[in-house]
């Protein structure tokens, strides 16, 4: 069995190997061959040849576009969790915070009715719900870890709450209708908004971008001083802080980088449904996030990506194969009591997820070595 | 703001307040425990609690006793109330033992880090209360991701008047086996030779074992006790509010672990005075702000507490509480 794992674990370094031997313009093809590939996906057109890969019972356009704002909700979670070790169970708290600013701001049923653009409300949106995680985090960052878990989960619970039961401003369960969609002035060949109600592409469009830049914004943080002090925090914090690291800091930096691609996601939500209310932020969609985050391997960005497609995309294409072969399999029903078990199965057997990034994959070997002694003595 | 609503509620606030707060307490021991001796939080103990609730529920529907039947007789209530106990006790254990050999032994040999614990932990919790959310039509205890309605065992009467302060059977009784449940757990843990091994794991887990404290049997002692706690808690649940719900632990749990930090986690007598305090500040802000404030303010108690006293209001630690 051991030897089993040690190979596979051979085989992925090789992997590895071989990609980063190859020349340079040979990758620079591969990615833009993956990102043009991504891009065209949406198109009727071209997914239709896809027969094995695209949704069969929902509209491809719409479950691309859910995935990807849910990738790029792991992308941000993976900066707390996965690079800065934090446990951050309420990120959609911040989703929500996000969400309500750009609707309090532009929508004009708002108790405000100031009737923002929905381009301008959106780093207004960043800026509140980064402002928030700092608030959030100031007091509780400086407590232990586990601490931490629950306050953002508490958090979570209080802003959902609030938004149900607050009538003044964020109008209860009713919630908050007419928010606009991106730029309505962009208008297409046919004379409609391109950020329209019916086609999801521009929307899915949107998303991929905002993502690339987010990941390439997170690769270049991880790779700087920033990141490194992260990765110190997250293998010792103690011997960090001894080290010289100013690790409250950086746990804020990361909490509130974190919170921002939250609130980012949420603006993005709120632009494309045009109407929120609390139900949109269910407890049980923070914790998706993180099954995804930890699915595909913490502290990995590519990881995190993994994970979120495989926790929105694959349920509804198991959906949709079972419609095709006349089975009544509701996977996404059962979804969560699926990722419950994933979770503990990982945890105990492939703790570092599914595409890990090296060093943490070998934190955990490490851990696991020293444990080696005790149990052959027990 | 309703002051004159407080002042005139006052007496009433204060007994429901108590009445929860036992329910919270029960159930913060359990996490109580289990923190003091392996630093970790057993985020499935909610789980174990609804799964009290639902057995206890699923007992005395077995019994002939739905939600429209009306119970007479103190007999039968003793019987029924003894029933439920059992049932949900019994439940509760299994499932704290079934999480920890499932979710928590594994890694605990693996060495894994404290977040995987954390993870796992919800990882169980999420397949247990979507296995009862999913399937309880076909365990017959009600709809898919319903409330389960339930007999109400015991009416509320008053039993005691004093001066406009009504105190109910039931809150007698919640309250009461609460703080009996406690100071037998207390008396429990510091005077037998089983609870010596609990504190003496908590305090160091290494050099317990090397005195010859079997700390794998300690650990499942600690899971099984918390369990216990959970059921109990489960049936006065049971009996004030006559209802359940695959979901109802995520609530309950969340205010019991708050309760524990409160009080100071790894404290056992800090986990009742976490909890009373608790229930009766969430019901003394309910009178001032209106019922939909009332979880909302034990989130910001428990924020706020936490940044001026992190250890809680008696300190943390079962290992350091009588050593």
């Amino acid at each position: 069995m051991n030897a089993h794992v040690e190979k596979v674990r051979a085989r992925g370094a090789r992997m590895r190997q071989r990609w980063q031997n190859m020349p340079r313009q040979v990758r620079w093809i591969a990615i833009i061959a993956l990102l043009v590939f991504l891009y065209l996906l949406p198109n009727r057109w071209f997914y239709i040849n896809l027969w094995y890969f695209r949704t069969m019972e929902s509209d491809m356009a719409t479950v691309l576009f859910e995935t990807s704002f849910f990738v790029l909700l792991a992308v941000g979670l993976n900066v707390v969790v996965g690079f800065a070790g934090l446990l951050d169970l309420g990120y959609f708290g911040f989703f929500a915070v996000g969400a309500y600013t750009v609707a309090l701001l532009t929508s004009p049923e708002s108790r405000f009715d100031i009737g923002w653009p929905w381009l301008l409300a959106v780093p207004a949106a960043v800026a509140v719900t980064m402002l928030s995680g700092v608030i959030l985090g100031t007091p509780t960052l400086r407590l232990r870890g586990d601490y931490l878990a629950i306050v953002t989960l508490g958090f979570a619970e209080m802003i959902r709450l609030y938004a149900a039961r607050n009538e003044g401003i964020a109008n209860g369960q009713r919630g908050i209708p007419e928010i606009p969609h991106p730029v309505p002035d962009l208008k297409g060949s046919d004379g409609q908004s391109v950020f329209g109600v019916v086609d999801a592409r521009p929307y899915y469009w949107l998303t991929l971008t905002i993502i690339i830049f987010v990941i390439l914004g997170v690769r270049n943080l991880t790779r700087s001083r920033v990141g490194r002090a992260w990765v110190a925090i997250r293998e010792d914090e103690d011997a960090a802080q001894i080290m010289g690291v100013p690790t409250f800091k950086y746990k804020l930096w990361a909490f509130a980088i974190g919170a921002a691609v939250g609130g980012l996601s949420g603006a993005l939500f709120a632009g494309k449904q045009s109407f929120i209310n609390s139900d949109s932020f269910q407890l049980t969609n923070s914790i998706l996030v993180l099954a995804a985050v930890i699915l595909g391997g913490a502290g990995n960005v590519y990881g995190a990506v993994i994970g979120a497609f495989i926790t929105w995309y694959l349920p509804e294409w198991v959906r949709g194969i079972g419609g095709a072969l006349g089975l009544e399999i509701n996977v996404a029903e059962y979804r969560i009591l699926i990722f419950g078990a994933v979770l503990i199965i990982m945890m105990i057997f492939r703790p570092q997820g599914i595409l890990p990034s090296r060093r943490r994959a070998a934190e955990f070997a490490d851990r696991r070595q020293e444990a080696a002694p005790t149990e052959a003595s027990a | 703001m309703d002051f004159d609503g407080l002042v005139r509620d006052f007496p009433d606030l204060t007994t429901t307040g108590l009445e929860q707060g036992a329910i919270y307490a029960l159930v913060a021991l359990g996490y109580t425990l289990v923190y003091g001796v392996l630093r970790l939080i057993n985020f499935a103990h909610s789980e174990v609690f609804m799964i009290g609730t639902v057995a206890a529920l699923g007992t005395w529907q077995v019994m002939g006793y739905n939600q429209n039947s009306s119970v007479n007789g103190i007999g039968i209530i003793l019987l029924l109330l003894l029933a439920g106990l059992a049932a949900a006790v019994v439940a509760s254990t299994l499932t704290a033992v079934a999480v920890e050999r499932v979710a928590y032994r594994p890694l605990r040999r693996r060495n894994a880090p404290p977040l995987a614990f954390l993870i796992t932990a919800i990882g169980a919790s999420f397949v247990l209360f979507e296995a009862v959310g999913l399937f309880s039509d076909d365990l017959g205890i009600g709809g898919q991701r319903t409330p389960f309605g339930m007999v109400d065992v015991m009416q509320s009467e008053t039993l005691v008047s004093i001066g406009g302060w009504d105190i109910t059977n039931t809150q007698l009784l919640v309250i009461l086996s609460a703080i009996g449940m406690l100071v037998a757990l207390d008396l429990f843990i510091n005077r037998s030779r089983l609870g010596r091994g609990i504190r003496a794991v908590a305090q160091d887990p290494d050099t317990a074992a090397l005195m010859g404290v079997n700390k794998d049997r300690v650990i499942l002692l600690v899971f099984v006790l918390g369990g216990i706690m959970a059921g109990a808690a489960a049936l006065l649940w049971n009996v004030t509010y006559a209802f359940s719900r695959f979901d109802v632990g995520f609530l309950i749990g969340l205010k019991a672990f708050s309760a524990a930090v409160l009080g100071g986690i790894g404290n056992l007598r800090g986990a009742l005075v976490g909890g009373l305090l608790l229930g009766v500040v969430e019901n003394y802000a309910s009178g001032l702000f209106g019922g939909e404030w009332k979880d909302f303010t034990g989130f910001v108690v428990l924020i706020v507490l936490l940044m001026f006293r992190p250890t809680g209001l008696l300190g943390e630690s079962l290992g350091r509480a009588r050593a």
